[in-house]
């Protein structure tokens, strides 16, 4: 064993119902280095670190500090023993000032309780000051850009006299310059001393700050090197190695003419100059990481948000999509990612949840036609096989796989010719993935258009015709099915490479 | 889980509201041996009739997310016109009309606000509370308009022996379980209060959705403003303050969810009754007046709390989902 390490883990598990999120992970972090986490979205990086900050609870495992075994039950015992997270998501309150942020949580009270105000000032300037940060005690959270907001978490941290940092995707949110700024400070605090636990998918960053890599994948350590035995071709196929099983009921189906032709869609700041187009029968994907901007315009072409320019055309002739509406009457319907946000009235029954997209089919002639509505939802139920109790079960008590088939369901009894689908299969179990990819290839065989949204490159590659690859908010390649790979996919994704003959 | 039980615990939930106004309306006339006759019953319903039809509006803005504390205000100020048309032209209809006209206005002011402009529910219609009960007060410089002849025939008459007014809320129960029961306008205002992204991205068009709950709710409270003067033979500036209340609590106690998407008209009429029942037992077994207003406002917390705990369960179960296995029994 190494003298300088300042944190290890030892054969940690983690469970949670149905996935088996952490198997066996050994990892260990070097005093004053950077320690840089990959992996595809649901490796288990997250879970990891959420672990060492005592947010979870590992099933079984142990973790060291200084070689010395500590048992972490919560961030505030995390921070005790020195180790603080920056997350992906910052949670801020933005009325809050510096330096209410700063001592959130750990403000110097007296006796009484009472806040000793004269002390907060003084301490947030000169924590500002050796820091070199501009701003004032009293400037609010929400006049901070982004990336100040993570220098004054970083400040924060380091005002906890932590030696263990762990930053979950800080870049995701900040431009490049900031990026920058970033880097210097890492530098700064690795020759302090503190240990960097940095989570990216950004293999060109990585490749900059990390002085030792390690791959997640599945839940398992593949592999962890020091940055010099290691290049970006390796890391990618490191972390997208694993093996694609036959679960994916792919067909040939003959493909037709073009149903969707969408031209230079426009949304300032969000998406650039997207064009695609989907034929009959074709199942389209769109791979890209988390943020690439998939969503958005999917969104946006689905009418629920608006875009400033773009021509989107429906079997050749020009549509206006402005709402929600006007994209269900041109047959284009979409399923959203996040199905408790925009899939699912909770307390309703899975009845009401699935004829909503199509009142009109139950309620006509001045009244409600109640077995029309049940024949219609139980028909839809059986062909999709919906596992509920009744009819008139709250859908909200059903799983998520049962969930997300109500969802489609929904949309399926308003037969329409172009499905997008976003992430149709997040979170829900293998069965259910099965019989949705089953549907997906009977819909493609009845002439329809399916546009996949996913992160996880093994369905794409499995259920696709063409994939689209998106990246910042553009589309930087298009493959075509003979010349899929999770390695191309990749490359396209990250930005390493762009293709010449996407417009 | 047992799906039987399962079954009689929705059973139990929903028409738990009606066995409690049974048990109550049976309790209260072996309590006292006035309540029951024909006399006091008519009363009762001839004092609901207002706040009750006051309430089925509130039900159906609760179901869709909002509500409206403007009610009492633009009650009293729709009343006070249609008194004024009455003593101007002599003619009911146009008082009715101008009644309905002026809570038809007043509440496309406040979906205008909510809908249009975003802003809360709560504030808006506080907004319009205030706003209404000045223009009403402003109108009538403050003065009662007294001596309105036959106008009273509405609040006061009879067909029969039920009540005009009461005639008035049959009508508008049955039209609001028609509107929440069989319209597409009734299941959109249950998708809406129960997750307003999702029904956006059902194809739900939330703005008319809202704006019709209003009007709707300004036809009532329009209304509810003539029965109210035609009761009291006057027009009140000042009448009617808190009636919204009354009208919520009934809401409430009826099974109304304040988090939107739950809620029936038969709840609410249920939880009128059940107020009223109270009121007049209270009344008539003398208890002190100060001491009804705690034990309303008692039933009230039990409501709300009985409303919270059901929920939580509703969560719990969603926690702990069915396993896909044990319902392998299929929809019918």
């Amino acid at each position: 064993m190494e003298e300088n390490i300042k944190l290890r883990v030892s054969q940690i598990e983690k469970s949670f119902p149905g996935v088996k999120a952490l198997d066996k992970i050994d990892f260990a972090v070097k005093k004053g280095s950077v320690h840089v986490l990959c992996g595809e979205n649901g490796a288990g990086k997250s879970t990891l670190m959420k672990i060492i900050n005592g947010i979870y609870q590992p099933d079984s495992g142990q973790i060291y500090i200084d070689e010395k075994p500590v048992k972490i039950n919560s961030p505030i015992q995390a921070r005790n023993l020195g180790i603080s997270m920056i997350f992906q998501e910052l949670n801020y309150i933005p009325e809050m000032t510096v330096e209410e942020n700063i001592f959130l949580g750990n403000l110097p009270v007296n006796r009484f309780g009472k806040v000793n105000w004269k002390e907060v000032r003084q301490r947030t300037k000169e924590l500002l000051k050796t820091e070199n940060l501009p701003y004032s005690p009293t400037t609010l959270l929400k006049d901070l850009t982004v990336s100040d907001i993570q220098m004054l978490e970083i400040t924060k941290a380091i005002s906890y006299k932590s030696d263990i940092i762990i930053m979950d995707e800080p870049t995701s949110a900040i431009t490049l310059k900031e990026a920058e700024k970033l880097f210097v400070k890492i530098g700064e605090l690795k020759a302090r001393g503190v240990s960097i636990i940095y989570i990216s998918h950004k293999l060109d960053e990585i490749f900059r700050i990390a002085d030792e890599i390690t791959v997640l994948r599945d839940g398992t350590v593949v592999e962890s090197h020091s940055r010099e035995e290691l290049d970006i071709e390796t890391v990618i196929s490191l972390m997208v190695g694993r093996k694609l099983t036959n679960t994916y009921p792919k067909e040939q189906i003959e493909i037709g003419e073009d149903l969707l032709q969408v031209e230079n869609l426009n949304c300032a700041n969000v998406y650039h100059d997207i064009s695609f187009h989907a034929r009959k029968g074709e199942i389209v994907g769109f791979a890209g990481l988390v943020g690439a901007g998939r969503t958005e315009v999917m969104r946006s072409l689905f009418g629920l948000d608006p875009r400033d320019s773009g021509t989107i055309r429906v079997r050749g002739k020009e549509v206006n999509i402005k709402n929600v509406g006007q994209s269900i009457e041109n047959g284009m319907v979409m399923l959203s990612e996040d199905r408790r946000r925009y899939g699912i009235v909770p307390m309703r029954s899975v009845e009401e949840n699935t004829t909503l997209s199509h009142l009109k089919k139950v309620f006509y002639g001045f009244r409600h036609h109640r077995k029309v509505e049940q024949s219609i939802v139980s028909d839809i139920f059986k062909k999709l096989k919906v596992k509920t109790p009744a009819l008139d079960t709250v859908i909200a008590s059903l799983s998520g796989g049962n969930q997300q088939k109500v969802v489609l369901a929904k949309w399926m009894i308003r037969d329409p010719d172009i499905l997008i689908l976003d992430e149709p299969t997040r979170g829900i179990d293998v069965g259910a993935k099965f019989e949705i990819y089953k549907l997906m290839t009977d819909l493609a065989r009845e002439g329809k258009v399916i546009i996949m949204v996913s992160s996880e490159l093994p369905e794409l590659i499995g259920m696709c015709d063409r994939i689209y690859v998106m990246a910042k908010g553009t589309i930087t390649g298009e493959i075509a099915r003979e010349d899929f790979s999770q390695e191309l996919i990749m490359k396209y994704a990250t930005g390493t490479l762009t293709s010449n003959g996407v417009k | 889980m047992d799906l039987r039980n399962n079954f009689w615990s929705t059973a139990r939930k929903k028409y738990s509201i009606y066995m409690v106004l049974v048990t109550l309306f049976i309790v209260c006339s072996f309590v006292n041996e006035n309540f029951l006759s024909v006399n006091n019953l008519t009363n009762i319903s001839r004092q609901l009739a207002v706040t009750t039809i006051l309430a089925f509006g509130e039900t159906m803005l609760i179901i869709c997310g909002m509500l409206d504390l403007s009610a009492g205000s633009v009650l009293a100020l729709s009343g006070v016109f249609a008194v004024y048309t009455y003593k101007m032209y002599g003619s009911l209809l146009a008082a009715v009309l101008v009644g309905i006209l002026t809570g038809v206005v007043c509440n496309l002011i406040n979906v205008v606000m909510i809908s249009t402009f975003k802003a809360p529910p709560f504030i808006a219609t506080l907004a319009m509370m205030t706003m209404a009960r000045g223009v009403a007060l402003l109108f009538t410089k403050g003065q009662n308009i007294l001596q309105l002849g036959n106008f009273v025939v509405l609040g006061q008459g009879s067909i029969g022996i039920i009540p005009i007014p009461v005639v008035f809320l049959i009508v508008v129960a049955i039209f609001t379980w028609y509107i929440l029961k069989h319209t597409r306008f009734g299941r959109s205002l249950y998708a809406v209060g129960g997750n307003e992204e999702a029904s956006i991205a059902s194809g739900i068009n939330v703005h008319k959705v809202k704006y019709m709950a209003f009007i709707i709710n300004g036809v009532l409270v329009g209304l509810a403003g003539v029965l109210f003067m035609s009761r009291v033979n006057a027009g009140l500036p000042n009448g009617a303050i808190n009636y919204e209340f009354t009208a919520l609590t009934a809401a409430i106690i009826g099974g109304t969810s304040f988090s939107g998407g739950i809620g029936t008209a038969g709840g609410t009429l249920a939880g009128a009754f059940i107020v009223g029942f109270l009121d007049n037992i209270m009344n008539l077994t003398n208890i002190d007046s100060y001491v009804q207003q705690i034990i309303r406002g008692a039933i009230i917390a039990l409501a709300v709390i009985y409303d919270i705990h059901s929920k939580n369960r509703r969560t719990k179960s969603m926690l702990g989902r069915i396993d896909d296995r044990a319902v392998e029994k299929k929809p019918n």
